[in-house]
């Protein structure tokens, strides 16, 4: 577990750029409802809100030349790692001006700069890709590390253990983060998974699993670090399950009738923005102004971000036939 | 110019490829201390050390998944399936994946990615162990599909398949690795989706591919004892379909048979019969005949399994039929 003194490592500086990314997410995911129902969106919407301290926690453990890879529910993991918002808003719109050129859409995210290799639609099909990213690593030796995120669901996946056994095998610079928001789509852990306790299906691959409050940033931004730390020093992959629960439905079109109102007043207490505002306060690391003012600086963005994909051109229509091979 | 076989063909090019580009490295079951199912792999680890010539576990898609990683983060991987039935286990990362992810990523990453596989079927090794899948990887947008048949061929093509940037799923067939041919002995690569003319021919022109061409040349050989002139073209490659040469070639002899080792209901041959009927139908004197495996699994009894694939006296029929 963190320590108080670990926490006080970060500088404030750090931690309201944590602060400023989980309210970067939120702000963009709540926007999309409203776009996705005046049309400007399309196909299938996995919002991330809830979420938010488990990719910011992430994304500020690791480096920007570090890679990250992921699930369809990225949006939040691609911002938090430094991607525009009006990159994303714009790949949402389908425009040509989109993070993946209006030919991926919100489950397909990509950014070679930031080395996040992609959001990805088959559940647990991107964690043996994550091992290859890993392998590169190691091949070239750097001093890189790979995250790959996914869902609880993905681990009930057969790729999911062959992807645990290869990393482990040759042990690659990697750090798997399961999600656990207690459901896929609207199956719950206790009903799809016979280890209840997700944390612990590494260990049939000898690699160390932990589990970690996800909807507390700096507990997940230290528990993941840890893991980087060992990563990078050559000690192999690790395994982290972090504890949280998406607001939303598990897409747009999610009546979410398999939750109870009770259940999810429960976790909305625990909602990591609010919570982690309040300890900035109370700890005197910010002012209520000061965290305020970020909130504004960051619906003015999302605004932005909204006027930039709208005012975007769609992609050539020539744009189909491009990009199948690189020799044509 | 010296005989190899085309097992040692293949070899040479995982050599040559391998020596030439350090970012090539190698990955399958028993690819390393094995030597290879079939020794196509012999003497690589012992060349190249353990991390460019990585054993896995049997774990398919796991191999494939983590070769596309390796490419899409700068590596030119080779990832061996030990049989290309096994590539079915190892689809989704094939067809979901590899294939796509350069044109979902909106051309920002390419996959640099050669899948060897041997498959085909006659050797009695029942319905999971027989079969021919090329069609299938014809059918998806974003991979190369390449399957040799003279060993020269061999060599060339898998050394250009290795150093293509788009994903190739290279087919060998379990039953020529022991033919041998000739392969010169200097440094040669042979373009992708070119097809050859095996044997020129004025009567009929066969397309076919694989092992079925040395099926197809031995049954044009027996033609032309009839004075039957039978053209051969193998096609090398079913992506980049090289229907140039196809075409070139009907158009000359007005009648077509194609031949393939795969199932006939939604087997290459029909793509190819129906762009000849939409490029050349005016200059055709028959409709094309379509000569391939009977639409069963593969039997195990000697005489059923033979009976459902295509050989020499079923090609002859084909050929007589059209003319
Ligand atoms: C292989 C596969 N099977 C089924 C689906 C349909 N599907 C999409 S999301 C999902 C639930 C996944 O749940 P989880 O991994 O927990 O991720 P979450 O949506 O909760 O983030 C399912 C079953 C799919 N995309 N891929
Ligand atoms: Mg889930």
């Amino acid at each position: 577990m963190e320590t108080k003194k670990e926490r006080s490592l970060l500088e404030s500086r750090d931690l309201l750029g944590m602060y400023r990314d989980m309210v970067r997410v939120r702000q963009f995911e709540e926007a999309c409802p409203k776009l996705y129902s005046q049309g400007k969106m399309g196909g299938f919407l996995h919002l991330y809100s809830g979420q938010e301290a488990v990719g910011v926690g992430v994304a500020h453990a690791i480096h920007k030349q570090d890679y990250m890879i992921s699930a369809y529910r990225e949006h939040g993991l691609l911002i938090a790692k430094g991607g525009r918002p009006e990159k994303v808003m714009a790949e949402l719109f389908g425009k040509a001006t989109g993070v993946s050129r209006g030919k991926g859409g919100s489950m397909h995210l990509f950014d070679p700069e930031l080395r996040f290799m992609g959001g990805y639609g088959i559940v647990g099909g991107h964690l043996p890709i994550s091992v290859g990213v890993a392998y590169s690593i190691l091949y070239r030796e750097g001093d890189e590390v790979a995250v790959c995120l996914f869902g609880d669901g993905a681990t009930n996946q057969g790729v999911f253990h062959e992807a645990m056994n290869m990393a482990a095998l040759y042990q690659v610079p990697m750090i798997f983060i399961c999600e656990n928001n207690g459901y896929g789509i609207g199956t719950s852990v206790l009903r799809a998974s016979a280890m209840e306790e997700l944390y612990k299906k590494s260990c049939a691959y000898e690699t160390p699993g932990e589990k970690v409050d996800g909807m507390d940033v700096l507990a997940v931004y230290e528990t993941v670090r840890r893991a980087v730390q060992r990563a990078r020093e050559g000690g192999g992959p690790s395994y982290i399950e972090a504890i949280t629960y998406r607001f939303r439905g598990h897409s747009i079109s999610d009546p979410g009738t398999y939750r109870s109102e009770q259940e999810k007043r429960i976790w909305q207490e625990r909602d990591p923005i609010p919570n982690f505002a309040r300890w900035l306060v109370e700890q005197g690391k910010a002012t209520r102004e000061d965290l305020e003012k970020i909130d504004g600086e960051e619906k003015d963005l999302i605004r932005e971000a909204i006027r930039f994909a709208e005012e975007s051109p769609f992609p050539d229509p020539e744009e189909l036939w491009t990009d199948v091979y690189v020799e044509s | 110019m010296p005989e190899i076989t085309c097992r040692e063909a293949l070899n040479q090019a995982l050599h040559e490829e391998m020596a030439r580009d350090p970012s090539t490295f190698i990955l399958g079951e028993d690819v390393g201390l094995y030597e290879g199912s079939f020794k196509v792999t012999k003497g690589l680890l012992a060349r190249f050390g353990e991390k460019r010539v990585l054993d896995t576990p049997i774990s398919e898609a796991g191999i494939v998944g983590m070769a596309c990683g390796a490419a899409m983060t700068g590596l030119r991987p080779i990832a061996e399936l030990m049989t290309i039935n096994f590539a079915i286990v190892a689809m989704d990362q094939i067809m979901n994946h590899v294939a796509i992810v350069r044109y979902m990523f909106g051309g920002q990453v390419k996959v640099p990615l050669t899948i060897r596989a041997p498959g085909g079927a006659g050797h009695q090794l029942g319905a999971q162990h027989s079969h021919v899948l090329e069609a299938i990887f014809m059918h998806c947008p974003g991979l190369r599909v390449i399957v040799p048949s003279f060993p020269a061929d061999a060599k060339g093509l898998l050394k250009s398949a290795i150093r293509s940037d788009d994903p190739v799923m290279f087919i060998e067939h379990e039953g020529i690795y022991g033919v041998k041919g000739e392969v010169p002995e200097d440094e040669f690569t042979l373009p992708l989706g070119v097809a050859d003319i095996k044997r020129r021919g004025t009567d009929v022109t066969i397309i076919t591919l694989s092992r079925m061409v040395y099926v197809c040349l031995e049954a044009a050989e027996e033609l032309a004892g009839e004075g039957i002139q039978v053209e051969v073209v193998d096609l090398r490659a079913l992506n980049p379909l090289d229907m140039l040469t196809v075409l070139e070639s009907v158009r000359r002899t007005h009648r077509a048979v194609t031949v393939e080792e795969s199932w006939l209901t939604g087997g290459w041959g029909g793509e190819v019969a129906s762009r000849i009927m939409e490029q050349a139908f005016d200059q055709m004197d028959a409709p094309v005949f379509r000569l391939g495996c009977a639409d069963v699994p593969m039997p195990y009894s000697k005489h059923l399994e033979q009976s459902a694939i295509p050989n020499v006296r079923k090609v002859i029929e084909a050929v007589r039929s059209v003319l």
